[in-house]
Order: structure tokens, then sequence, then C-alpha cells
């Protein structure tokens, strides 16, 4: 692996080994120090075109946890407003003497031009509406944690589908991964043409949830889709939310995941929000894990875990 | 003054294609048959003769834009590629919507030209889709092709009108047909390629909406209709079944329509980001049909140069256009097949014919102003580098068949050598 743009594509032996790394680095970070020096020396940018806190305070502290020394570049502060092209700041950050870039961009391949563009490893944080694989890997990784692995559960990812680069991530990850996935939304929500996608399709969010062991809860994006996409917060939320109600209705195992910032109200109740089976904290802490696989993996760190 | 003689090729004369010698004396085709001799000669080797071909979609980008191109860069690779004369698009900055942009860019065209450049002008002012453009006063500057190329005219009232008043002159309505409401948040053809990249698509509906309405404002008006690069199996259709009811109706395809399909874009690279998008697969095998069948007449470049900086971005963020002057006769050679006279239908006698380049894309006689072209039907060769200002095209590294040996524009080189 020299790069990792997109979970579409990518063996299942990658991902158990990438999972399998996350575990340990997970267990890393339990410690007294949760600290390793496997990466000591190199650095890191994180290369943010979009705003993003959270995911890029994961990946800052995944690096730290590796000993890597990090650097950012965030656009609202750079000379793109100067009208530099993408190339031209990639290929000055570069040359401050990179290793690895981790980049996430409003704009759908933004990562696959700078790994053309650059000799060193790129990892995608997230591209338009397109990928953000590492979402992906600490999404499975705490369903591992939960069930053991993914292999025959059935999994509902809910929501605006059709804008979300989570959804694509997960779904193409999961289901190498052996899961059953189901994608549910309003139609509007729902992508227009799924030639070969691994997953099925659904409006009807209380058939789907069913039998499933893992709801998936997307964020409603209300500022993405270029105008109304459903009638009203309201009517969205009595039939693709995750009221109490159908909570009720999950099986007794099943959880809900969500990738943050929730909409408490909207697509997740107050309640299920606060549940034990609601993962959303054990995912964040996973993403620090998953991200700190992903690094040693790319930058082939040699002192032992 | 010497004279120039091409020697061994296929002739296009009205007669048909006839293995010939011509003779050129100043500008003019003076002779026309065997054994000639002078002591400038270009040796077709079999090759194809025939009228300098004539583009009717070229973005010169002057005035206002001289970084991506100007008249003498833009007309340099429009010789290159066998062109001896170009239609402009009226697109600039400031934009052709009156008589003084329009003969700046005809004059502008004599003065560095290397191929003759026409100009068109915009329907409307500033192209702004709402207020008649100044098509009277550019009419009697010699425009005779009047479009809003780069948007649609979006009310059809406004461009009923427009119709009405150039129908009556005699001149001809070419529409960019992409609904602007339709395609305002896309970047790329709407299907299965834009799902998985999340990136906004532009249906072929946004295509068809345009041209449906604009056939039955042609109707109205009785206005001679042009259809900028078609793009999709749905608008063949709909230029099919016009021309089928008699209307006076007429459509173009780009050659990056006709070899790319949306799976191409799968890289985002932006050299492949252009409007009307790339579509399916399905849709350029009907575009090829119909070029093949006659339903499309010809074949225009929507040669649009941006320089490198502008490109080098995200898909997304980079501007619409790749360039094409250079090898669209070997595009269309490849898809057309081994047809010299639909070859030069496509890329000379008809396109000259519909925009009214008088001068152009005639069968070569005795007499007439010598714009020639010297074409390979069979040689292979890979673009690896343009005489453009921009660099901006998905051919490089890619394999075409059929090259331009040389261009004369009225009696003068402007591409190749004499041996």
């Amino acid at each position: 692996m020299n790069h990792l743009l997109t979970t579409e594509g990518l063996s299942r032996e990658v991902l158990e080994g990438l999972l399998t790394d996350a575990q340990e680095f997970a267990e890393v970070l339990e410690r007294p120090i949760p600290k390793v020096p496997a990466l000591r020396g190199r650095t890191v940018a994180t290369m943010f075109f979009e705003p993003s806190t959270r995911t890029k305070m994961s990946f800052d502290k995944a690096a730290k946890a590796l000993s890597a020394d990090t650097v950012a570049f965030s656009a609202s502060t750079s000379s793109l407003s100067k009208g530099e092209s993408l190339k031209d700041t990639a290929l000055t950050v570069h040359a401050m003497g990179i290793d690895l870039m981790i980049v996430r961009h409003g704009a759908t391949g933004a990562p696959w031009r700078l790994a053309e563009w650059l000799d060193i490893p790129i990892v995608n944080a997230g591209d338009g509406a397109h990928q953000h694989p590492t979402q992906a890997l600490l999404d499975c990784l705490t369903i591992t944690q939960r069930f053991g692995s993914l292999e025959g559960l059935k999994i509902a990812i809910v929501g605006d589908i059709r804008h979300s680069r989570v959804a694509r991530s997960d779904m193409f990850a999961m289901s190498t991964l052996g899961a059953d996935v189901t994608l549910v939304g309003p139609p509007t929500l729902l992508p227009v043409h799924m030639d070969g996608w691994p997953a099925r399709t659904s409006t009807d969010l209380d058939a789907a949830i069913e039998d499933a062991d893992v709801v998936y809860l997307l964020r409603v994006q209300t500022e993405r889709g270029g105008g109304s996409v459903f009638p009203s917060l309201p009517e969205y939320t009595k039939r693709y939310g995750m009221t109490n109600d159908r909570f009720s209705r999950l099986k007794a195992k099943a959880v809900v995941l969500h990738p943050g910032p929730m909409n408490r109200g909207v697509e997740i109740s107050h309640d299920v929000a606060d549940d034990e089976r609601a993962l959303v904290l054990q995912q964040v802490s996973n993403g620090v894990a998953a991200r700190m696989a992903v690094l040693f993996a790319l930058l082939g760190g040699d002192s032992d875990v | 003054m010497s004279d120039l003689i091409i020697t061994g090729g296929t002739v296009l004369t009205t007669d048909g294609p006839i293995r010939t010698d011509l003779r050129i004396t100043d500008d003019r085709v003076s002779e026309i048959g065997q054994g000639l001799e002078a002591s400038n000669v270009i040796d077709a080797n079999e090759a194809w003769v025939g009228p300098g071909l004539v583009d009717m979609h070229s973005h010169l980008r002057d005035p206002g834009q001289d970084w991506k191109e100007d008249i003498a860069t833009g007309t340099g690779a429009a010789a290159v590629g066998g062109y001896t004369a170009v239609l402009a698009m009226p697109n600039t900055i400031p934009v052709v919507d009156n008589a003084q942009i329009a003969l700046y860019v005809s004059e502008r065209g004599r003065r560095v030209g290397s191929a003759d450049v026409y100009p068109s002008g915009c329907l409307t002012m500033g192209g702004d889709g709402e207020r008649m453009a100044h098509i009277d006063e550019m009419w009697d500057a010699g425009v005779r092709v009047f479009t809003d190329d780069g948007t649609s005219v979006e009310s059809a009232a406004v461009l009923r009108l427009a119709m009405e008043y150039i129908a009556n002159l005699g001149g001809l309505v070419a529409q960019h047909a992409v609904d602007g409401a339709m395609s305002a948040h896309g970047y790329m053809h709407e299907g299965s390629v834009s799902s998985r990249l999340g990136m906004h698509g532009i249906p072929s509906e946004a295509e068809e909406i345009v041209i449906s309405r604009d056939l039955a404002l042609v109707r109205l008006t009785g206005v001679s209709y042009h259809v900028q690069h078609l793009s999709s199996m749905v608008g063949v259709g709909l230029i099919r079944q016009a021309k089928a009811d008699g209307l006076p109706v007429t459509a173009e395809v780009t050659p990056h329509h006709l070899v790319f399909d949306h799976t191409d874009v799968a890289s985002t690279d932006a050299d492949f980001k252009m409007m009307p998008p790339l579509r399916s697969a399905e849709d350029r095998d009907a575009l090829v049909l119909g070029l093949q069948d006659g339903t499309i007449d010809i074949v225009a470049t929507d040669h649009a140069p941006h320089a490198p900086r502008e490109k080098e971005v995200p898909f997304e963020h980079a501007p619409n256009g790749v360039i094409g002057l250079e090898w669209a006769a070997s595009v269309t050679n490849s898809v057309i097949g081994d047809d010299q006279v639909r070859f030069f239908a496509a890329l000379s006698s008809s396109p000259a014919r519909i925009a009214q380049i008088t001068d152009h894309g005639h069968a070569i006689t005795i007499g007439s102003t010598a714009n020639l072209v010297v074409f390979d039907p069979t040689e292979r060769w890979t673009p690896t580098d343009s005489v453009s200002r921009s660099r901006n095209a998905p051919y490089f590294g890619r394999e075409l068949i059929g090259r331009v040996r040389a261009t004369v524009r009225a009696g003068q080189l402007t591409h190749g050598s004499t041996a």
C-alpha cells in the first residue's frame, strides 16, 4: 500500500491487517504513557483545505502517539486565496521536507491529484462526497470490537447517502469484510445510478432495521445538495430518524453508530445518543488508533510497538 | 513568383476524389492535371488533398484572456490541424455583442492569423440572456452566427425574439444546449461514475430539455438553428427527428465526445472536464452513429484553452474545456473510417455552409482560392505537445490515426513544408 485514498478495491487481507494493527494501537493508547517511538524523526503534514476540527485533531493525536512530528496547513490562512494552484501548494509544502500528507478537500479526487504530483504517501482524510477511508476503518474497528468480526452482520447505513463520503467508504469496507449492507434514505438522498455497488438500497427504514445488527446514522447535512432535498426536518425525523420508538424495536444486541457531529433530535434522538448501545464515543477513540495503523503502515516504522 | 504544386495526392474535386497533381499560382488553384512540375513541391504521396478545414467552434480567448490563447497562437494551432478558417466564439472579455469587438476579431485575424478568423456574435448583451445584442450592426460587420455559447439562453421569450430577428436577416442561431438550473451544481455526467465519485452530475435531460424547447421555437420562427457540442443519445434522437420533420436544424459533435466517455473522468484529471460533460459509452456510440449517418452534420472542436495553473486543481474547481484544433481531423478520421468525401463534409464543406463562410469549404476547381489541406489518413502518431498557448488536452500519449501533412491558406503554406 503506497497511499490510502479509498476503501474501494482494498482487499480483505489489507483491511484486516490494518484492523489488527489498529487494535494493538488501541491498547497502546490505554497505557500510562500512550506513545511509541515508531515514527520518530518523520514529519507528517495535515493539509486541510476544508474546515475540520475533529478529524484533524484525531490525525494529529495519532501522529504524535507514534512520535512523528506534525505540521499543519489550513486553507483559511494559506495562499490559496491568492490564486495558487493546488499543485503549487502541494509542491511547496512537500519541499519543506514532508514524509506523508494527510489531505482533506471539499472537491472529489483532490488526494488523487496530490498522489500523482508527489512521491510521498497520501492519506485521504475526506474528499468531497467521495471517500473517507480512515472513517471506515475506525467504524469497522468499533464493530469488530463489539461483534468479533463483520462477517454476516446486517448493517443499515441511513440518511444522506448521495452526498456522503462516509457512506461510500463504509459500504465498500464493510461489504469486503463480509457484512450485508443496505443503504437507506429518502429517494432524493440515494445515489441516482449505483451500478455495481455492493449494497442494496431501501427507502423504508422500518423494514431495514428489523433484522439489522448495526444501524449507522449519517449526519443530516442540509447545507449540501443545492436545494430542498426533503420536505422538512420533522418529516425527515419521522421517517428516517432513530427515534426512541424505533430504537426499542431494534434487536437486543443491535448497536447504533454515528460519524458525528450528531444532530440530536434529528437523525438520532437525545436518549438514543446517550444509550450504552450508541457507540459514538468509542468510534472517536478508535479513530486515533485506526489512523495510527494507517500512518504506521504507510511510513513503515521500524520499531516494534 | 514561383508556383507551388501538390503531387501524387487524391484530390477532392467537384467530380469527387481524383488522383492528380495540382498547381497553385499566387492565391489560386491554377491547374489540375498529371505530371506537373515546379520548384516548390509538396509530395502528397497518396494522401488526401481537399479544401482547408473549417472549425465552427473555436475559443481563441482574444480579446481578454491572452494567458490562455490569442488569435495568433490559436490560429497557429488551427493551421497545424489543417484548418484554414475558424469561427471564433464570442464569450471573450469583453464579449462580442457589438460590431466594434467583432471587427477587432476579424481585423486581428487578418493581421496575425494563420487561418481566416470569422467572429460569431452573442445573442444577448453581455451574454446576459435578457437583452438582445447589437445583432444588426454585427450582421453588417459580417457576423452570420449568433450564440451565447458557454451558457444557454434560459428565457424562451428572449430566445424567441432573437430567433425572429435573426431569421429575417438570414443568420444562424447556435445554442449551447445545457439547461442552466439542471447543470448549476454539476461537474460531470450524472451516471454511475458521478454516483461513485460523489460528484454532482448533469443529467442528459439538461440537454434534452433545451433542445426540445428550442425546436418548438424553431417551428414558431423558422430560424436556422444549430446545436453546439451535442453530447447525448437523446439529443441525437431529437435532431434526427427534427430533420425528418424538415426543420432547418443542424448539429455538431466535438472530437472528445466521439472518443472519451464518463469512465475517463474517474481519474479526476481536469483535462477531462468540459461542458457538456463526457457522457456514457452508450451516448458516445450514439454520437458516432449520428455522425456516420449524417444526423450530426459536422465535427467542431470546442477548442477551449486554459492555462496549466487553472487546470492543476481538483476537478470540481477546474474550468471547463479542452483544446482540440490540432487533432480533431485525426480523431474524426479514426471515427469515420476511410471515407474522403465524408471526412471533408464533416470538417470543411458542411461547417463552411452552415456558418456561411463562403471562401472556404469548396471542392477544388481551377480558379478557386487555394485554401487546401493535405491529410494522410493512414499515418499513426501520438501527440506529445501543442503549439497552442495551453496544454489542456487528454490526447497526449494516445495514438491517433491520420495526420495533417500540409495546410495552404490563400496559396501560402501555413503548416508543413515543400520538398
